[in-house]
C-alpha cells in the first residue's frame, strides 16, 4: 500500500503568527497584500552587524512579550520561547479550542537556535552571577516546546524537530501523521525562532547575507536577509472537526520529505532534493503539477538556493510554472519558523484567493525563464504548494488545499 | 500492518560496547561524574581527512550506523531518523567562544556549518547517498523515542521497508561545565557516584551514540521487535502506574506478561522516585539497570532500548544489570521506562520475535 493511499486529508482549524510584518494573521496578510515589507534595521539585539545588515526583527522587546504573555517578570523564557508560546496561545484562540485536553492532543514544535540568545549573552556570565543561571536549561530545544505546552495546558505527546530551515514544515507533517495514524487527534505543530549573533554571524561566514533587501529569484541576488518569528497551526482529526461542527480553514493535502543527499550547507546543482520532496507530496495529495494553483517558494534569494529551487520547479512544472513568489521579502529568512509562517500565508491565500507579490524582484535569472508574481493577483486558489530547505540537505513541501 | 523489526544495533558508549560483544567487559565507574565514551578505530568507517574536521558526535553517528546497517546486511535505507538531545554541541560551543571572544570578527564557518542538530542525519545521508525522508528528533530525554515512535509508524503502515533511527548525545566541555554550575551534574565530592540508593542530586553524564536498523521483515540477523512507544511531556510520581496501564492495556497486555522493566535510574535523589513506583508496579518482572554502565544523557535510553535488544536475542541478563533476582523462564516481553528530572516520559515495548 503506498503512503498516499492511507493518507486522510488533515483539517487546519487554527493560525497563529508573529513576525516582522505583525503580531497576528490579519496584521500579516495585510502587510502581504500592501507590499509593506518588514526588514528594518535592528533594534533589540547587539551586534556588530547591526549598521551594515538589515533583518526581519519583530520589534516587540521581551518585555513587551513577557507583558503580552502575563508572565511573572523572573521567568526564564528565551526569546524563541516568548515568540512560540505568543503564536501557538493564538492558533489555540483561533482554533476555537475551550478545553485543550478534550481530545488525545499534542504538540510539535521546531526550532533551530532553542535558547541560543540566552546561551551567547550569558555564556561566561554565568558562573559569576547565580541570578541569571535559571537560564542555562533555557538553551536546549525541547525547553521551547515544554514551555508553549505548559502554557497551553497540553499534556500528552509533545516533541520537537530541528531540521535547520524545513524544521516547521518536517513539524507539520509529523503532526500530520500522528492524526492520520489515529494516536492524535488535535496537534499544534509550528516552529519558532528568534535572531541571535549566532546565526547572524553563521550566515554572515558563509558569505549568503545581503547587505540591502533580499530578491528573490532575481539575476542580481545577493543574499538573505535573516528574520525571527513563530507561527502554528492547529491540525484537528475529522472526527472533531464532524463533533464539534469545526470551521476548516484549508487542509493540509500532501506532504514530502527527501534529502539532497550533496553538501551539508548547499543545494545540489539539479535540485535532486528539492524535487524529490514536491514529487512526494504531489503523489500523496494525487495531485497533478497542472493543478497547483500558487507555490509558496523557499526563495531565500542566495544564489545557490534559487538556481537549485528553479532547476526543481522546471523539473517538476515544465513549461507549465504556475504562479510562484517568495514572502522572504516581507519577513527575511526566519529558519526553523519559515514554513510555520508560509504555511500560515498558503492557507490565507487560498481563503482570500490572492498570490502575494514578490517584492524587490527587477532581471529574470540567466539560467531560466522563472519570472515570479511581483505584483497582487487576484485569482481563484485551489491548491497552494509551499517548499521549505535547509541546510543538511533537508528538502520538505507542504501542499494546502481549499475546505 | 507489518511489524517492527530490529535487524542490526550498534552502540558507542562509556562501555566498549562497539568492538566487543555485549557486556562481557563493563566496568562500573563510580569515581568520575563525567564519563566519555571510548572511541573506537574511526579510520574504518570514515576517511582520515573528514575525521579532523568532524566532532565526536558526528563521528559516533556515522560509525555507529554503518555498523547497525553492516550487522543487518543492508547497503541503503528508506529513511534516516535521528534523536539528539543537544544536538551537535562540540561545534556550537566553538563558534560561540568565537563570537564571544573575537567579538564577531574573524570567524570561519566550518563550526557554524556543523553546529546545526541535524549534522548527523545530514552526513549519514551523504555518505550513503540517500535522498529518503530524514528527520531529526531534539526534545530533552524523548530525543531518541520521538525518532522511534516516528520509524515504527513508518514501517509498521508500510511506508518504509528500512529505516535507519538513532540516539546521539557528545560531550562538550563548556556545556557540562554549566550543568556540574547547577546541580544537574553530580558534585565531585558526593563520590562515589552509585547509582541505586544514591542520596544526592544529579547525575553521572556521559555521551554516547546508538543506532538501529528497523526493518519490515524478519531476518536471521533479527534481534528483536518494536511493538510500540509512548512519550508524554510531564507526570507526577502517582500517574506512573496510570501511564503504564494506560499503554499495556492498548497494547492488550497484562503486567503479568511484562518479562523485563528496564529502568532509566540515574541516582536523582530527586527524582528517581519515578522509576520506584514502576518498580513496585512491576514487582513481579525482572528489573534491570543500566546508566550506571552508560551515564545519562539525553539519548542514554537508546542505550536501553539495544540493551532489552540483546537481551531478547540471547535470551541472558548479565548480572551486572540486574536490579532484583528475580528470574523468568524466557524473556519473552520487555517494557522499558525513561523520564528526566520529572520530564520527558517514555514507554518502549519489544518482544522476541516468533
Amino acid at each position: 500500500m503506498e503512503l498516499g493511499e492511507i493518507m486522510m486529508k488533515i483539517a487546519i482549524t487554527g493560525i497563529g503568527i508573529i513576525s516582522a510584518i505583525g503580531t497576528t494573521a490579519e496584521e500579516n496578510f495585510n502587510a502581504l497584500i500592501n507590499r509593506k515589507s518588514g526588514i528594518s534595521n535592528l533594534e533589540n539585539l547587539d551586534t556588530i552587524h547591526k549598521e551594515t545588515l538589515k533583518f526581519g526583527e519583530v520589534k516587540l522587546t521581551n518585555s513587551a512579550l513577557t507583558e503580552r504573555l502575563n508572565l511573572p517578570e523572573n521567568h526564564n523564557f528565551s526569546r524563541t520561547a516568548l515568540l512560540g508560546t505568543f503564536a501557538a496561545q493564538q492558533a489555540v484562540k483561533s482554533a476555537g479550542i475551550d478545553d485543550i485536553n478534550d481530545y488525545p492532543t499534542g504538540l510539535i514544535s521546531s526550532t533551530s537556535v532553542g535558547g541560543m540568545d540566552k546561551t551567547e549573552r550569558y555564556f561566561y556570565e554565568y558562573f559569576d552571577n547565580q541570578q541569571i543561571q535559571k537560564f542555562i536549561t533555557s538553551h536546549d530545544a525541547g525547553d521551547v516546546s515544554h514551555k508553549i505546552a505548559d502554557s497551553l495546558g497540553i499534556d500528552g505527546l509533545v516533541t520537537t524537530i530541528s531540521t535547520a530551515c524545513s524544521s516547521a514544515a518536517n513539524a507539520i507533517m509529523f503532526g500530520a501523521r500522528l492524526i492520520a495514524s489515529g494516536q492524535l487527534e488535535r496537534v499544534v505543530v509550528g516552529g519558532s525562532d528568534s535572531l541571535s549573533k549566532f546565526t547572524i554571524n553563521g550566515f554572515n561566514t558563509l558569505m549568503i547575507l545581503t547587505d540591502s533587501y533580499n530578491t528573490p529569484f532575481d539575476n542580481n541576488r545577493k543574499g538573505l536577509n535573516l528574520g525571527e518569528a513563530a507561527a502554528y497551526l492547529v491540525l484537528e482529526s475529522d472526527k472533531i472537526v464532524e463533533e464539534q461542527n469545526k470551521q476548516v480553514l484549508a487542509y493540509l493535502s500532501g506532504f514530502g520529505n527527501a534529502n539532497d543527499a550533496y553538501h551539508q550547507t548547499a543545494s545540489s546543482e539539479n535540485g535532486e532534493g528539492a524535487f524529490l520532496a514536491m514529487e512526494k507530496a504531489l503523489k500523496m495529495a494525487k495531485t497533478s503539477p497542472k493543478d497547483i494553483d500558487y507555490v509558496n517558494v523557499h526563495g531565500t534569494a542566495t544564489p545557490n538556493n534559487d538556481l537549485s529551487e528553479g532547476i526543481a520547479l522546471q523539473r517538476v512544472f515544465g513549461a507549465d510554472m504556475p504562479l510562484f513568489s517568495s514572502t522572504k521579502p516581507y519577513t527575511g529568512h526566519t529558519l526553523a519558523a519559515a514554513a510555520a509562517i508560509e504555511a500560515v500565508y498558503s492557507i490565507m491565500a487560498l481563503q482570500h484567493n490572492v498570490v502575494y507579490p514578490n517584492l524587490n524582484f527587477k532581471e529574470k535569472m540567466q539560467e531560466f525563464d522563472l519570472i515570479p508574481t511581483t505584483e497582487l493577483v487576484e485569482k481563484e486558489l485551489n491548491t497552494v504548494l509551499s517548499n521549505s530547505f535547509g541546510f543538511g540537505g533537508n528538502c520538505s513541501t507542504l501542499i494546502f488545499s481549499k475546505a | 500492518m507489518k511489524n517492527c523489526y530490529i535487524n542490526g544495533i550498534s552502540a558507542i558508549s562509556a562501555q566498549d560496547t562497539f568492538e566487543s560483544d555485549f557486556l562481557n567487559s563493563a566496568v562500573i565507574n563510580e569515581n568520575d561524574n563525567i564519563l566519555r565514551a571510548i572511541d573506537p578505530n574511526y579510520k574504518v568507517f570514515i576517511p582520515p581527512a573528514a575525521i579532523r574536521r568532524m566532532a565526536k558526535g558526528i563521528k559516533m553517528g556515522v560509525a555507529t550506523s554503518a555498523q547497525a546497517l553492516e550487522k543487518a546486511g543492508l547497503e541503503q535505507v528508506d529513511a534516516i531518523i535521528v534523536g539528539t538531545g543537544m544536538g551537535c554541541s562540540q561545534d556550537s560551543e566553538k563558534f560561540l567562544r568565537n563570537i564571544i571572544d573575537n567579538k564577531e570578527e574573524f570567524l570561519t564557518p566550518t563550526s557554524f556549518i556543523q553546529s546545526t542538530h541535524n549534522t548527523v542525519a545530514g552526513q549519514i545521508a551523504v555518505r550513503l547517498a540517500c535522498k529518503g525522508y530524514n528527520f531529526t528528533y531534539v526534545n530533552g530525554a524523548i530525543s531518541f523515542e520521538s525518532a522511534l515512535l516516528d520509524a515504527c509508524m513508518q514501517i509498521t503502515s508500510d511506508e518504509a521497508n528500512s529505516i535507519l533511527v538513532g540516539g546521539i548525545d557528545e560531550y562538550a566541555e563548556h556545556t557540562f561545565s554549566l550543568y556540574q554550575l547547577i546541580g544537574l551534574i553530580k558534585s565531585a565530592q558526593d563520590r562515589p557516584f552509585s547509582v541505586l540508593n544514591s542520596a544526592t542530586k544529579g547525575a553521572v553524564f556521559a555521551e554516547g551514540a546508538t543506532f538501529f536498523a528497523l526493518e519490515n521483515t524478519r531476518k536471521e540477523s533479527t534481534f528483536a521487535q518494536v511493538i510500540d512507544v509512548r512519550v508524554k511531556n510531564k507526570l507526577n510520581q502517582e500517574q506512573v502506574a496510570a501511564f503504564i496501564n494506560d499503554f499495556l492495556d492498548k497494547n492488550a497486555l497484562n503486567l503479568s506478561q511484562i518479562d523485563v522493566v528496564v529502568l532509566g535510574n540515574n541516582g536523582d535523589v530527586e527524582y528517581d522516585g519515578y522509576f520506584k513506583k514502576a518498580a513496585a508496579h512491576l514487582s513481579e518482572s525482572t528489573q534491570i539497570y543500566y546508566k550506571h554502565l552508560s551515564g545519562e544523557y539525553n539519548t542514554a535510553s537508546a542505550f536501553g532500548v539495544w540493551l532489552a535488544s540483546n537481551i531478547l536475542k540471547n535470551q541472558q541478563i548479565p548480572e551486572i544489570v540486574r536490579l532484583n533476582s528475580i528470574e523468568k523462564q524466557q524473556y519473552k516481553t520487555i517494557l522499558l521506562y525513561n523520564q528526566y528530572r520529572g520530564l520527558d516520559h517514555s514507554l518502549v515495548l519489544m518482544q522476541t520475535v516468533e
